[in-house]
């Protein structure tokens, strides 16, 4: 990174960090949402961006970390933080199955794809029917105390979720830059590039993308974590529906695939440009359902003609801030 | 070094390679040819793990290496490079020499120093923040050895790396070729059409046909051969 991009790294930050003492609930909101895009998106690019495996059902890590956390809060008093560790436990045992499974086997590419389609598919066909987490009506959690901040069962105000979610974004985005720079960045890249490339040299293929999905699906699990203490309600119809595991990818796909930047450009993008629209329309006085799913295909179509790479690449290579 | 002895190996019923049998010795530089489709790349894929042999046995240093995967094959001391070049397209030169120095070397900048190195030895140095995906072919052949190169292998397959080559160039490869098995006891076995690069670095000529091995020995003795040149050098060869 170029010093430019340094010094504007640290103004985001800055300013992401002031952001709730100046800004009203609404716009907050819009940016623990932007901020929980940009981290699941990063978590998914492991997989997929560093390692060329193609996840289009990562909402199944999302639900399950979501279901397993707040189940044992809502049944056990159990709190998040011994819930995040079951979750986690959980999902990489799940992406474990899934990755054996599929690189066992030697299933790859779009085929790999659909078994990830598969596998969240079931798995919420399962939840609407597993009475303790509440079937297809839902798993609640008691809404929070809006005023007191309870850190050991994760509840409080809008702005500590907001500090929570942009505490593990800067996580993993340090995370990913370390990744990326070390072994396992190098040999997932060649992966992605030519695997039978890749093997000719030495690298173990099955172990080394078996090790991007274990580390994507414990990263979801954490983001499913926060999306269960955010949102406190949970339906398997919502959660675990393949339109939000497209949504957690249109992110980094706009941003740019593989980039560390991509993910949370992609998802402020999105997220901003699409709210913007809604609103501008519905203070116009025209209420579209569906507008925002129109707007994404317009985006992506704009991006995948003249952008192939994602947003990101040309503007850091325009503005000087590196990779 | 290398015994290969008796394998064999048919795709759908067409026999690609039957009963081969030869050796590369340690230090030697042994080389591979024949008409096209006569089984050569078969029978590296074969040593290098792509696939197992339907019968026979391979050992390398006096271990089996028939049923080992190619990463494991790699590991045991053999680099490969690929007839149909496989960059990694996406990242830099540098950085695919990185990928197979990292096979041996314990970090990153450890890594980076090694293939350096190995950059300059190739004549690649200049070229080592380009994308790989931006060389061209003989560039890209020349990535293909020095990232074969970086696993540090004993043992050095060189599947048609001369191709595309102009004679100076081929001249050039050869002279690396020769300073590595000199200098550092690279063992060599290469496929290769160019003549000019056979000549040049084989102590020993292995020729296949239709799967078969129809002669071997050294070059003198292989470029006369009657059988050889019918098949495969022409009758008024001169090489």
């Amino acid at each position: 990174m170029t010093p430019r991009g340094k010094v504007l790294l640290l103004l985001l930050g800055v300013f992401l960090l002031a952001l709730p003492w100046v800004v009203n609930p609404y716009i907050l909101s819009v940016a623990t949402l932007i901020l929980y895009l940009a981290y699941t998106g990063q978590a998914w690019n492991v997989m997929m961006g560093f390692a060329g495996q193609l996840s289009l059902g990562h909402s199944l890590y999302v639900g399950v970390g979501a279901y397993a956390s707040a189940a044992l809060f809502v049944h056990y008093g159990i709190g998040p933080w011994a819930g995040v560790v079951m979750s986690i436990a959980l999902c990489v045992a799940l992406g474990a199955a899934i990755g054996f499974l599929a690189f066992r086997f030697g299933i790859s590419g779009v085929y790999f794809a659909l078994l990830t389609i598969a596998f969240c598919e079931f798995t919420r066909i399962g939840f609407d029917h597993l009475q303790w987490t509440g079937g297809s009506g839902g798993l609640f959690l008691k809404v929070a105390q809006r005023d007191q901040i309870d850190l050991a069962n994760f509840r409080g105000p809008p702005a500590m979720y907001y500090y929570a979610i942009l505490f593990l974004c800067a996580l993993a985005l340090l995370g990913c830059y370390y990744l990326l720079k070390s072994k396992a960045g190098y040999y997932w890249q060649a992966i992605r590039e030519n695997e039978e490339a890749a093997q000719a040299l030495g690298i173990n293929t099955f172990r080394w993308k078996m090790l991007a999905v274990v580390i994507s699906s414990a990263m979801t699990a954490v983001s499913g974590v926060f999306f269960a203490f955010y949102y406190n309600n949970l339906f398997p119809e919502q959660i675990f529906h393949i339109s939000r595991s497209i949504e957690i990818i249109l992110g980094p796909i706009i941003g740019g695939v593989g980039t560390l930047f991509g993910p949370i450009l992609g998802a402020a993008v999105l997220t901003i440009v699409g709210d913007g629209i809604t609103e501008l329309l519905g203070a116009m006085g025209w209420e579209i359902p569906g507008i925002k799913q129109v707007f994404y295909g317009i985006v992506m179509l704009l991006v995948i003609m003249f952008l192939p790479h994602g947003i990101w690449p040309p503007l850091a290579r325009k503005l000087g801030l590196g990779r | 070094m290398l015994t290969v002895d008796g394998i064999s190996k048919s795709f759908r019923g067409l026999k690609a390679v039957s009963q081969a049998s030869f050796e590369v010795p340690a230090g030697a530089i042994v080389a591979l040819i024949g008409p096209n489709g006569a089984g050569k790349t078969t029978c590296f894929n074969m040593i290098a793990g792509v696939f197992a042999p339907d019968a026979g046995q391979m050992t390398f240093e006096s271990r089996k290496i028939q049923g080992l995967r190619p990463d494991q094959v790699c590991a045991a001391g053999i680099g490969r490079t690929f007839q149909i070049v496989k960059p990694f397209a996406g990242l830099s030169v540098l950085d695919n020499v990185i990928v197979g120095a990292l096979h041996r070397e314990k970090n990153v900048s450890s890594a980076r120093i090694f293939s350096l190195s190995i950059l300059k030895k190739l004549n690649l140095e200049a070229k080592k923040d380009l994308p790989a995906s931006s060389l061209t072919l003989p560039d890209r052949k020349r990535l293909e050895v020095a990232r074969a190169l970086a696993t540090r292998p004993k043992l050095l397959l060189l599947d048609e790396v001369m191709a595309g080559l102009r004679p100076t160039e081929c001249d050039l490869m050869v002279e690396v070729f020769r300073d590595l098995n000199r200098s550092d006891g690279l063992t060599i076995l290469l496929i290769e059409h160019v003549m000019r690069a056979v000549m040049a670095l084989a102590q020993n000529i292995v020729v296949l046909h239709h799967g078969e091995i129809i002669a071997r020995g050294a070059p003198a003795e292989v470029v006369r051969d009657p059988a050889v040149l019918e098949c495969y050098l022409g009758e008024e060869a001169e090489v």
